[in-house]
């Protein structure tokens, strides 16, 4: 039932490769996690929303353009893009109930499928990343220089917007709209603004996400449906109001399924993620909120 | 409650029932087939509303619990032949168990943590049905036999799915109804206002949030059972992740309070997963828009579209508007507490 053959190097090379795929997982978490955070809702459609900014950079890079250059172009549409779905779309459910939010998330996310298909034609395709795809030798361990560009992508993206969060003043405004609205509004911040921002915040690290995974999965419309899956779980593993948790929960996530799947026998590829999700799911019982979440106290 | 308010409810009932009696006369064999499927979903949804409009959790996994069902009828009725019909309530009640197993974890989580690891449990349960291949026949499922009239009823086969369908849809509303109208909804309805003060007033709140679980399970595998009887094949692929997500749907849609307009939101449900090519027709007459509904993608637009737009027009569901439609009748017959 348990282990196969054993090598150190190869368990590095499926620690690196277990850490990357978190390094998605997480990522994706994070724009989930920043948008439950400021707008209380789930976004359904930030797979999505990802992979459609994905396309655009494929589009660009078509064109000419390299990955690096065609980068921040990609950015800054996600950008936009998330805050003008969140002021047109998203405004009429701010303040209603959260189930009707998320069912028009998950309407947009059907939206976005279809446009991309109409778009850009249902085939997948390969989509030329901005890591070199060779293998740096570590201890004997062929590591690929792809993989620690993702995760150090992440590290700086975590990094970037603790900064944002902790020292500017836009982001401490963003904070004090999503912890109480209506005393923020008292002291002048214009919340719906905020709620907009996060949205754009979060296409952004979409936007990035989808960026590291296309080299690895060929870019097609369905590319992030089941990564989103798996966001989910690491965002409730991590806690769903917490950033922290989310990058912890994705890369743990990410780990444990990659070695489980290579290492017990009977889990295998079919019953890796009802496992992970097990786990979770006793996990959640001895802590309801997640790892680092805070669950909050319940007035009568 | 009163009088003139269960009067008129018993009437609703009815004239419910009469249409639910004349409606194959009048329709194609086909369509009938149809409306027998909004049935199943129906159940499903009162299931549902039961689990997340009154007992307050949300639940994005019903439709591995109609897969129970489903399986459960499959598996009796192509390896152990039982007849088909005689498998619908022990199918509800496997899923019933499996729902109570699902209920006693859950009491610790609420809110959107419970809804993903539903979630997670709608994603799962389809990779445990592959895995296990010798009970479940693995991604080739079981085919079933062809559902014939029986009960002494002669009839095409689907108007006999029709008719059962839509009368054990009929007798769960009026179960769901009689629960919900009694002690143990407002019960529910306590431990969903306010745990807290539920739990002060002796109310035993994991026992009704795990009981609220298999309830709905049930109903849910009653719907699977009839589903997989419909279609007369299941393999994993028959109960997909997103039916749990179009369960959620249909009961925003059908809106949360009124057990009839759930009605409303399984047509919806059913209609727009089915007929894309009406839907895209009928886009066509605007100006400026020429669809073709057979391109890969236009449905999928199509769904997000309605979707947003019935959101936006019904945010209290099918069973708000019939409120408010109804409001002029209703408020000279009883006062509204």
């Amino acid at each position: 039932m348990i282990v196969v053959a054993f090598t150190w190097a190869e368990f590095a090379e499926q620690v690196a490769a277990g850490l990357a795929s978190g390094a998605v997982y997480a990522s994706l978490a994070l724009a989930l996690v920043l948008i439950f955070r400021t707008t209380g809702a789930i976004n359904f459609a930030q797979g999505e929303m990802a992979t459609f900014t994905t396309f655009i950079a494929w589009s660009l890079m078509n064109h000419g353009l390299g990955f690096w250059a065609a980068f921040p172009i990609v950015l800054v549409i996600a950008f936009v893009g998330g805050i003008g779905i969140e002021r047109t779309l998203m405004r009429p459910f701010e303040r209603g109930p959260v189930v009707s939010a998320a069912i028009v998330t998950l309407g947009l996310a059907l939206v976005l499928n279809g446009l991309m298909s109409v778009i850009w034609g249902g085939a997948d395709r390969t989509f030329n990343g901005g890591f070199s795809t060779r293998t740096v030798k570590i201890a004997g361990a062929h590591i690929s220089i792809q993989y620690i560009g993702m995760v150090a992508v992440l590290f700086v993206l975590v990094a970037l917007l603790a900064v944002f969060f902790r020292f500017t003043k836009v982001g401490l405004a963003l904070r004090a709209a999503s912890l109480n609205p209506d005393s923020s509004r008292l002291v002048g911040i214009r919340v719906g603004w905020m709620f907009a921002l996060g949205w754009g915040l979060a296409a952004v690290v979409g936007a990035i996400a989808g960026l590291m995974i296309a080299p690895i999965e060929s870019l097609g419309p369905d590319m992030m449906q089941v990564i989103l899956l798996y966001a989910f779980a690491a965002a409730v593993l991590g806690g769903l109001d917490s950033p922290v948790g989310a990058v912890v929960g994705g890369l743990l996530l990410g780990l444990v399924i990659t070695l489980l799947g290579r290492y017990v026998g009977y889990v295998g590829q079919t019953l890796k993620l009802p496992v992970a999700l097990l786990l979770i799911l006793a996990l959640l019982v001895v802590r309801p909120g997640g790892l680092f979440g805070r669950v909050a106290a319940r007035r009568v | 409650m009163p009088r003139s308010k269960l009067l008129l409810e018993a009437v609703s009932f009815a004239v419910l029932v009469a249409l639910v009696w004349i409606a194959p006369h009048h329709v194609s064999d086909f369509h009938a087939r149809e409306l027998a499927s909004v049935g199943v979903y129906f159940i499903a949804l009162l299931g549902l509303a039961i689990l997340t409009g009154y007992s307050g959790q949300i639940s994005l996994g019903n439709g591995a619990f109609m897969a129970v069902g489903g399986y459960t009828t499959a598996i009796l009725s192509v390896d152990h032949g039982v007849r088909d019909v005689w498998t619908i309530p022990i199918a509800g009640v496997v899923a019933g168990i499996a729902g109570l197993l699902v209920g006693i974890p859950a009491v610790r989580l609420s809110g959107v943590y419970l809804a993903l690891v539903t979630f997670g449990i709608a994603v799962a349960f389809p990779q445990l049905l592959k895995k296990y291949t010798h009970f479940t026949g693995g991604t080739t499922g079981k085919i079933l036999t062809l559902p014939k009239a029986e009960l002494g009823v002669h009839t095409t086969p689907n108007r006999w799915l029709y008719y059962l369908s839509w009368a054990i849809a009929l007798v769960l509303l009026v179960a769901a109804w009689a629960l919900v109208r009694g002690k143990a909804g407002r019960t529910m309805q306590a431990v969903r206002d306010s745990e807290v003060a539920a739990v002060s007033s002796g109310i035993n709140v994991a026992l009704v949030k795990t009981l609220a679980f298999g309830i709905s399970a049930f109903y849910a595998g009653i719907a699977g059972a009839l589903y997989a009887m419909s279609v007369f094949y299941v393999n994993p692929d028959t109960f997909p992740i997103l039916l749990s997500i179009w369960l959620l749907v249909g009961l925003a849609a059908g809106g949360v309070g009124s057990l009839a307009g759930l009605i409303g939101g399984a047509a919806l449900v059913y209609y727009l997963q089915n007929h894309a090519d009406a839907v895209a027709r009928w886009g066509n007459h605007l100006p400026g828009l020429s669809l073709d509904p057979k391109q890969p993608g236009i449905p999928s637009i199509i769904f997000g579209a309605v979707l947003i737009i019935v959101m936006l027009a019904l945010p209290a569901g099918v069973g708000g508007l019939m409120r408010r439609v109804l409001r002029p009748l209703t408020s000279r017959l009883y006062s509204r507490s």
